[in-house]
């Protein structure tokens, strides 16, 4: 394999980390029953606060912990508002996405442009030499690496274990959990500002590594959280098919900077966004087995082909939580 | 007397909303050791102080209020369309187009003005539509659907911008080529205010208002929202009714996205929603979605974003000052009003 593309492969999956965090985060807290839009801006004030604290202590540990912090406190007013006082999700998520984004814009003023530190690459020794794979996978820094953890222990945790189990739980059939012992909406708020200090660790992944500084608007960072949120319902709640888009999208968005020579007629604003289109195609085909009509039409058709549209669709198809965004009142 | 005695309790909650607003941003400035009623008086003065800063409020208060009403009809319907965004770029990418397509025939200009809104409106439509039979046939979601239709539009725009409408020469960010001024909807002299679109913005709250409150269709729209499967088994076609909906908030997103090219810019520029979709649903959450308020706040919201323009100039503070007061407003009525019903419940 040339160097290049091994190169390339490494990039992707260094891009994608932040996002592997954020849609990570958001597959605990909606698996938990509650929705967390807030992303877009959560994601942009705890990469500020992540910047400025690193800058003014000079310690990366102490800016990753301000960044998580910053996710914990928004999404503990989701948790606070939609849960004990009982406003809609969506609505709250969405006023702190706007919010926090020109919060971190206006905070963000005195230090922007300033140089900050950089978390250093920690290529693994042994590891790193393996060829070909010792490039793709082994000369990253240590987020990268974190990244991966993360992935493997989300989904051991939902999918094998009992508290996952009860994870689960709260959020398709909450008033069993309860009968069960679960105080669901502790757990609810549990999950959610866990979940969102993990999307918080996202920011500082970008301001003191992927995309290092501070750079306000032009930081390059606004429009990730809603694709994160995208990519979330893409990866139908699991750790592991969220982690997949996430990389999928880093892998369109790399191909789109590839393939801008070969295209010199299209701007390369374009190719950046080229993969939306392909996100709401598959957002429809892992979405259109839920539909009422799919079921009438392929009643209608002949056997042998309404089986395999049937398997085809059920294969492809994810439905949400069933308690995704309702309210749980124990009385 | 009951009831009075609980809308005044209701008052009281809002009051104290905008006064924890008010406190929260000023905290906000006094972490970057701003000085907050510099800063006030500076945002009064930048919105109200002039014949022009009045006229440039009024402006922005167009888009806001033609994007908050078609809101309206989608919150009626229990939608949340977070596709708006998008809806008023292909309003102005459409409206952009057929003025490109008309602006060397001989049709007279006020005509091709008018064609040029009915494009955009027609433009507005056609991606809520998508939005809706995404929704609707598709299973998906409107808002994860409408985030990605915003996506795309703003592709579509840039790739117009640099690709087949770029300026002679080469394309830039500032735009395409502007338009001739004889294909301007006229403005009042000296200013950049059109009479013409004042009354489309008016015109738009009012017929909302009445469709909402006055018709036999609202109110079927209204029992959609409320409760879809008790409105369903009640014979109401709720399909046909939340396509219905995006449908009208598109017409209304289209005409904001027209009314951006044909009287505010003159042509097509990268960011041409300018943010108006998104804070058209905070003005309608903050009014608890009733037609009546959206005017009068969607002015206050209007001379915020133009009052913090100078805000960087004289007090070297970020502009986005306007965006933090209006968020804090939303949020802190949201929170006031879960608030007042614990406290209300209770007894």
């Amino acid at each position: 394999m040339n160097e290049t593309l091994l190169i390339g492969l490494a990039g992707i999956l260094a891009a994608a980390a932040p996002v592997v965090f954020a849609v990570v985060g958001e597959t605990i807290t909606e698996r938990a029953g509650i929705i967390n839009l807030s992303l877009n801006g959560t994601i942009l004030l705890s990469a500020m606060t992540g910047f400025t604290v690193a800058v003014s202590t000079q310690s990366l540990v102490l800016g990753f912990l301000a960044g998580a912090l910053v996710g914990a406190l928004v999404a503990a007013v989701v948790a606070a508002l939609s849960i004990t006082l009982k406003q809609s999700q969506v609505a709250v998520g969405f006023v702190l996405a706007l919010m926090c984004r020109d919060l971190a814009y206006f905070l963000g003023n005195p230090v922007m442009g300033m140089s900050g530190p950089r978390v250093p690459s920690l290529p693994i020794p042994g590891l790193a030499d393996i060829p070909v794979l010792g490039v793709i996978f082994f000369r990253h820094d240590i987020l990268t690496y974190l990244s991966f953890i993360l992935i493997a222990v989300a989904y051991l945790y939902v999918f094998k274990t009992r508290p996952g189990l009860m994870l689960q739980g709260i959020g398709e059939r909450p008033a069993a959990a309860y009968v069960r012992g679960a105080n669901v909406n502790r757990m609810r708020y549990l999950y959610t500002i866990l979940g969102g200090a993990i999307i918080g660790m996202a920011g500082p992944m970008y301001s003191l590594s992927v995309k290092a500084g501070w750079k306000g608007t032009i930081s390059g960072l606004d429009g990730i959280g809603w694709i994160a949120l995208s990519i979330t319902i893409f990866g139908g709640w699991s750790p592991l098919r969220a982690a997949f888009g996430a990389y999928l999208f880093a892998f369109l968005q790399w191909l789109g900077l590839v393939l801008q020579p070969q295209l010199p007629n299209v701007p390369s604003q374009v190719l950046q966004v080229a993969p939306f289109p392909l996100m709401i195609l598959t957002l429809l085909l892992v979405n259109i087995g839920n539909a009422e009509w799919v079921d009438r039409t392929l009643a209608g058709l002949p056997e042998e082909t309404r089986r395999l549209l049937a398997r085809l669709l059920r294969a492809m198809r994810t439905s949400p939580p069933a308690s995704l965004g309702v309210p749980f009142e124990s009385d | 007397m009951h009831d009075r005695k609980s809308r005044w309790i209701s008052a009281a909650f809002q009051v104290l909303a905008v006064v924890t607003a008010l406190l929260f941003t000023t905290a906000v400035m006094l972490l970057v050791k701003a000085q907050p009623l510099e800063a006030y008086k500076n945002i009064l003065i930048g919105s109200f102080g002039s014949v022009t800063k009045i006229s440039d409020v009024l402006v922005a208060w167009v888009p806001l209020l033609l994007a908050a009403s078609g809101l309206l009809v989608t919150f009626a319907a229990g939608l949340w369309n977070i596709g708006i965004e998008g809806q008023i770029t292909l309003g102005a990418i459409f409206a952009t187009g057929m003025l490109r397509l008309l602006q060397d025939s001989a049709l007279p200009p006020e005509l091709i003005i008018l064609l040029g809104f009915v494009a955009g409106a027609a433009g507005g439509m056609l991606w809520a539509g998508l939005v809706g039979l995404l929704k609707i046939y598709g299973g998906v979601n409107e808002i994860f659907g409408g985030l990605g239709m915003n996506f795309v539009s703003t592709a579509l725009t840039i790739w117009l911008i640099f690709g087949p409408w770029k300026r002679p020469g080469v394309g830039s960010m500032s735009g395409t080529e502007p338009f001739d001024p004889s294909l301007w909807l006229p403005m009042l002299p000296g200013l950049r205010l059109s009479p013409w679109s004042l009354v489309i913005a008016i015109a738009a709250i009012l017929i909302v208002f009445l469709l909402l409150q006055g018709t036999h269709f609202g109110l079927r729209l209204k029992a959609v929202g409320r409760n879809g499967r008790a409105a369903f088994l009640m014979g109401v076609p709720t399909a046909r009714y939340m396509f219905l909906a995006f449908i009208l908030c598109g017409l209304f997103a289209g005409l904001a996205g027209s009314v951006q090219v044909l009287a505010v810019y003159h042509r097509l520029i990268p960011s041409i929603s300018s943010g108006y979709g998104f804070l058209g649903l905070m003005i309608a959450m903050l009014v608890n979605y009733q037609a009546l308020w959206v005017a009068p706040v969607a002015l206050f919201f209007a001379a915020l974003n133009i009052g913090s323009i100078q805000l960087p100039i004289v007090l070297k503070l970020d502009s986005t000052l306007s965006g933090v007061l209006q968020g804090a407003l939303v949020l802190f009525v949201l929170v006031m009003d879960g608030v007042r019903r614990r406290f209300t419940q209770k007894r």
